[in-house]
């Protein structure tokens, strides 16, 4: 998969939490037995506030966990849902597993990339949308279906399609 | 078709509140427990016949007896909300339309087995499931529910919601655990089994959604009622994930004692007036099932008697229009993107079956393919820390062996024989197979 082009959501100025969010950590590294384990939800902070987990922000937060940087940069790489480059303003992930894909998944995929303009794994050039492909994302009564930022829809044709496309500002 | 029991809630939207959830009964089952004591309720759900619903089937009775009677530290009940077999979405079912009987689960289990904090792990894709849940887990605190001298009875229990951040391997217990601590979520090597050293090093319990969202039935109408409504080995009804080619893909509670082939009625046959060619029964990790072996019961004996087994209850079908070596070469997509890497066959197999698929497809597989996806899957098994690829090799070996002349002629002619041309609703399942 190709990396997804930089874009208009670039980290806004320096790598560094407010005071509100540093309270926020303190209490997620306080919640659980050991403060290694509030991670996950720190890193999730992160790239909710800085677009993306870069290099640096990786050893922000590392510094946050007195972890050491390679530890932090194994955890995001790990997992999907971290992005290590800018994504667009909107990330849409066709899920193409089994049952989506008996219900025509690369018809969809094949669609968006067309409507879109680009290849699953890129970024549109104005910075709208990141088009993904996933594995399952365990809605596979709405096949073929997707998600689009936080919402699952499905079952897809061109016209839910089109709607969605026409609402990703 | 029996009465609904896990899924009584699912079209009363009003279950999703506290209010509307006790309106109907809720937390009654809790209120008996704890009268009942701890060993009581381990001994009813040791007479349901309770067996874990997330894929392994283990007893549920059975794993929590595993926690050491005599111990220093705290002990932690893990629920694995990180729902993932491909196939399977019933555990987002429960967290959204009927959140209050999983943490009424969570209660009853906790104090069962003594435990003071558990976490609960959401696949990260989640977000609505999540935030369904959070509210509830809030509502409950709030009513004193959750917390502490929990209705009086000097039981204290908090919920860590915890979210997940996308990889299959950690609805695996040891990975769950794993990438609870912080970490990647690379299984760990057993034994300890985590009922003796699992989260933060502590005695932990990991328990799939649904198996904890059925302990208030069995406590409010006992173990003996649920063991009724199952097999002989296995109690209960559970929830089915039906989708693929059929009319009415969706959730279906049933017995365990029903056999696929009425399940796939129940979701209203193969659609479209096609025939059934084959059967995914219990997550992709399940080998496949042809039309002729579909006369099996449900439960966790009859299928591995089949020679698969009942995994997550996810069951795929698939109509007569599918390409069996494109089917295989999505789901080996899947194992290969998905495998941890942590042991070398895994990760090697994985990736290599997956190649070898694609090249089958591409037109420029060689005669000897098959043979080497079944060697290579066999050779793999038992070496691993966790059941992944034992579960991989479910459907390599299966699809490869009940559909051999399907893989033989893509080999021979490049190209496929089953799957109609577009003009005639032929689909491609993977961009392998687009020509």
């Amino acid at each position: 998969m190709s990396a997804p082009a930089p874009t208009t959501r670039p980290p806004a100025g320096p790598i560094r939490f407010s005071d509100v969010q540093l309270d926020e950590v303190r209490r997620l590294q306080a919640l659980y037995p050991e403060r290694q384990a509030a991670l996950l939800p720190v890193l999730r902070m992160a790239q909710d506030t800085f677009g993306y987990v870069s290099l640096e922000v990786e050893v922000y937060v590392a510094e946050l966990f007195e972890l050491s940087p390679a530890h932090v940069h194994e955890v995001v790489t790990f997992y999907t849902l971290f992005f290590q480059r800018p994504v667009g303003r909107h990330v849409v992930s066709v899920c193409h597993n089994l049952s989506c894909s008996l219900r025509g998944a690369e018809d969809v995929v094949a669609y968006l990339e067309e409507r879109l303009g680009v290849e699953a794994g890129e970024t549109t050039a104005d910075g709208r949308v990141t088009l993904l492909r996933v594995e399952c994302l365990c809605a596979c009564e709405a096949a073929p279906m997707m998600q689009v930022d936080d919402a699952y829809v499905g079952p897809l044709d061109r016209g839910t399609i089109d709607r969605v496309l026409e609402g990703l500002r | 078709m029996t009465e609904p029991v896990l899924s009584r809630n699912f079209d009363r939207p009003e279950a999703r509140t506290l209010p509307g959830y006790r309106a109907g009964g809720g937390y009654e089952a809790f209120r008996k427990a704890l009268a009942l004591g701890p060993e009581t309720i381990a001994a009813e759900v040791k007479k349901a016949n309770l067996r874990g619903l997330g894929g392994a089937g283990f007893p549920t009775a059975t794993k929590w007896g595993f926690i050491p009677p005599k111990r220093t530290g705290p002990v932690y009940l893990v629920v694995n909300a990180d729902e993932g077999e491909p196939g399977t979405f019933k555990d987002r079912y429960i967290l959204e339309r009927d959140p209050h009987a999983l943490i009424e689960g969570m209660l009853i289990s906790a104090y069962a087995i003594g435990c003071h904090t558990s976490f609960i792990y959401i696949r990260g894709e989640y977000v609505e499931p999540w935030q369904v849940f959070s509210d509830a887990v809030q509502a409950a605190e709030a009513a004193g529910l959750v917390g502490a001298n929990i209705l009086g009875s000097g039981f204290e229990h908090r919920i860590i919601v915890h979210r997940g951040a996308g990889a299959y391997i950690c609805g695996e217990e040891t990975g769950l655990i794993s990438s609870l601590e912080g970490k990647k979520g690379w299984p760990k090597v057993k034994p300890p089994f985590p009922a003796i050293k699992g989260a933060f090093g502590q005695p932990t319990v990991v328990n799939n959604v649904e198996t904890l969202a059925a302990v208030p039935h069995i406590i409010a109408r006992g173990g003996e009622w649920f063991a009724g409504l199952g097999s002989k080995t296995q109690g209960g009804t559970r929830l089915y994930s039906v989708s693929g080619h059929v009319s009415r893909p969706g959730v279906y509670e049933a017995s365990v004692a029903i056999t696929l082939r009425e399940l796939i009625e129940r979701a209203g046959g193969v659609a479209n007036g096609r025939r059934l060619k084959a059967v995914v029964p219990g997550g992709s990790s399940a080998a496949l099932l042809t039309a002729d072996e579909i006369d099996v019961t449900m439960d966790v004996d009859g299928l591995r008697n089949a020679g698969t087994m009942a995994g997550s209850a996810g069951v795929v079908v698939m109509d007569e229009t599918t390409c069996i070596p494109e089917a295989l070469h999505v789901v080996a997509r899947f194992y290969a993107h998905e495998s941890c890497g942590q042991c070398t066959p895994c990760r090697e197999c994985t990736g290599w079956i997956y190649k070898i698929t694609g090249r089958i497809l591409a037109g420029k597989g060689v005669p000897q393919d098959p043979d080497t996806i079944v060697d290579v899957a066999r050779r793999g098994v038992g070496s691993t820390i966790c059941a992944f690829y034992d579960g991989a090799i479910g459907p390599y070996i299966s699809y490869v062996e009940k559909f051999r002349g399907e893989f033989d002629h893509h080999v021979r002619h490049g190209a496929c024989d089953v799957r109609p041309a577009p003009a005639a609703g032929g689909r491609p399942l993977s961009p392998a197979c687009r020509s």
